[in-house]
């Protein structure tokens, strides 16, 4: 169980119920559990549509896409059935929020499930939860049972005369299941390789059917957005940022934890005042601003709101809300290669950009870090890099190709330190005495 | 082949929650390796069977997924994150230590079969780090020491 952290900034919306029980559904009714379904049930799907619209709810997964805007793909009829996927599948480095949800507020992603699919008629939603979180797939399991239980989910819900099902669903561990159509190919039980667009899921999606993809902290934040309103929820970030973020501070930083800050909130102030700073006595070298696949922003560029239009015009994402900080101790090269290896692990091989691209970047990375890198290995990094993107189905060659755009750009001299056989000037003294890590 | 009557239950629950049969595939597997301890030859065939696929294309899935395996591992799976939140806080190390401690290297077993190692990537602890998962249990803010006591934890578990 992972332990919960506060800091007067925060605003508390996704995190309310943190800490307080939420996951026992008599609990969860006492803190307004199952209230804003309750509302949607007798809106006109348009409404609920319009509502989220105007909260400028967007996309927490990374992409930050309107998510009224999504909802509102969906054709209204359709020959097959229409579906509700919860992506749970939280695997972008740096990123540990999800987590905390299904943990500590697992009915609120089933109302933002039941509320998601009532919007855009669906009849069934599936929660789709990584393998290597089995005590979440637990909490859950008992969440959507109890539910049940109280004729919340299934036939005749809430006495409306309509029905919905929920169903959970386990993951094996893979990255690329996270993107929405290999999350749907590895539901339909096989292996997560993505799936060309278009069409997109709105129309043809899970099993053929029109599907509503939305990550779970999105899905987490519709009831709060039903009951308090979608202009409330748009007043607490900035403009076409609606709303709250959790971000998940780690790294280099002396209380990492996980935040609900409001959308916009300061990124220096982020690391000073509410991680508390750079412990040790170190400086700050860099930080990713939102999970592994986000160019990283130097400690001259960390003035900047954290809301997804701001951190774009400051040349980086704000992706999955995962803010890795990293002090001037660390070796930027071995940053880049750890990077680097998690892509090539992860790529499922479908696209040959991806593929070979960071199979190549992570043997140059890696010898490059061993002293055995060439001047010109620092400009083909770059060359490579910029090739990959655009030029895949699904973003991982994207994801792998721009954060190393930014190290080779915005550390070049780090990259230059390590040229001509020197070892990395970051290795600390008796590093080479550890007993080596067989290769796989 | 035999499942236990957990593994029956939640495998009849699961089946018509879903349009296809084979849309069960991932889940099943996990839970029939967390039985059997490894997918094997005779996991495989049943599975298949149950779910109208031929052995190849179960297969063709399993591969892809990292947490599925057909070789045995050990009782624990000593699952030690490295990715780069874990990296800058130690993950390397704790890994290193795990390696010194067990005698022996990623993807290994003990020769008394308790323990085999596995360097991850990221687990989902990022803001706990460094962790590692042992089986599913997570384990967080490791300290060389810390790991050492886990382990031994695992270890006395099974003499009891």
């Amino acid at each position: 169980m992972a332990d919960l952290v506060s800091h007067p900034d925060e605003v508390k919306v996704v995190s309310k119920r943190f800490g307080m029980g939420a996951t026992v559904i008599d609990r969860y009714l006492e803190l307004d559990g199952y209230k804003a379904v309750q509302k949607a049930l007798a809106m006109e799907p348009d409404a609920i549509v319009n509502e989220v619209k105007n909260s400028g709810l967007r996309g927490r997964g990374g992409a930050g896409f309107s998510t009224g805007m999504k909802w509102s793909f969906v054709p209204k009829t359709a020959p097959k059935p229409k579906y509700v996927l919860c992506n749970g599948d939280e695997s972008e480095p740096g990123t540990c929020k999800d987590r905390l949800i299904f943990e500590h507020d697992p009915h609120s992603v089933i109302e933002g499930v039941m509320i998601a699919g009532l919007a855009v008629g669906a009849k069934s939603g599936y929660i789709y939860i990584r393998g290597e979180y089995r005590y979440l797939s637990i909490i859950m399991q008992k969440a959507i049972r109890d539910a049940y239980a109280k004729g919340f989910i299934g036939k005749n819900i809430f006495d409306s005369g309509r029905d919905f099902d929920i169903y959970w669903h386990g993951g094996a561990g893979a990255y690329e299941v996270g993107e929405e159509s290999a999350l749907m190919e590895s539901l339909e039980g096989k292996r997560g390789i993505p799936r060309i667009r278009p069409p997109f899921p709105a129309v043809v999606g899970l099993w053929g059917g029109p599907t509503v993809i939305n990550n779970a902290e999105t899905l987490a934040n519709v009831p709060h957005i039903i009951l308090g309103g979608g202009d409330w929820f748009a007043k607490l970030g900035t403009p076409k940022n609606g709303g709250t973020r959790l971000f998940c501070l780690s790294g280099n930083v002396a209380k990492p934890g996980v935040y609900e800050l409001p959308m916009g909130y300061n990124l220096k102030k982020m690391i000073y005042e509410v991680g508390g700073g750079i412990p040790g006595g170190r400086k700050l070298k860099a930080v990713v601003p939102g999970g592994s696949s986000c160019p990283a922003l130097t400690a001259d560029e960390i003035d900047v709101g954290m809301d997804f239009d701001s951190v774009a015009k400051a040349g980086s994402m704000l992706g999955s809300g995962g803010v890795v900080i990293v002090d001037d101790e660390q070796c930027i090269v071995k940053f880049a290669l750890r990077t680097m290896k998690f892509y090539k692990h992860e790529s499922c091989g479908w696209c040959i950009p991806c593929r070979e691209g960071t199979d190549w970047l992570e043997k140059t990375l890696t010898r490059f870090h061993n002293g055995g890198g060439m001047m010109k290995d620092i400009d083909n990094m770059q060359y490579l890099s910029e090739n990959m993107l655009g030029r895949t189905f699904c973003p991982l060659g994207d994801a792998a190709a721009m954060p190393t755009i930014a190290f080779v750009k915005k550390f070049r001299k780090e990259f230059e330190d390590h040229l001509d056989g020197k070892p990395c000037p970051f290795e600390k003294a008796g590093a080479q005495e550890r007993i080596p890590v067989l290769a796989h | 082949m035999k499942f236990s009557d957990e593994f029956e239950a939640r495998f009849a629950e699961m089946v018509p929650h879903y349009p296809t049969v084979r849309s069960a595939l991932v889940p099943t597997l996990l839970y029939a390796q967390d039985e059997v301890g490894f997918l094997s030859d005779a996991v495989i065939a049943e599975i298949a069977g149950r779910l109208d696929l031929t052995e190849l294309e179960v297969r063709n899935v399993i591969s892809y997924y990292s947490m599925l395996t057909t070789k045995p591992r050990g009782k624990f799976h000593v699952q030690v994150c490295t990715n780069i939140s874990c990296m800058v806080r130690g993950g390397e190390e704790i890994l290193h230590h795990c390696a010194k401690k067990l005698g022996v290297g990623h993807k290994q077993t003990t020769p008394d079969g308790m323990f085999t190692l596995e360097e991850v990537e990221c687990i989902g602890a990022c803001s706990w780090a460094p962790a590692a998962q042992v089986n599913y249990d997570f384990h967080e803010n490791l300290t060389a020491e810390k790991m050492d006591a886990v382990l031994e934890g695992y270890r006395t578990k099974t003499a009891r």
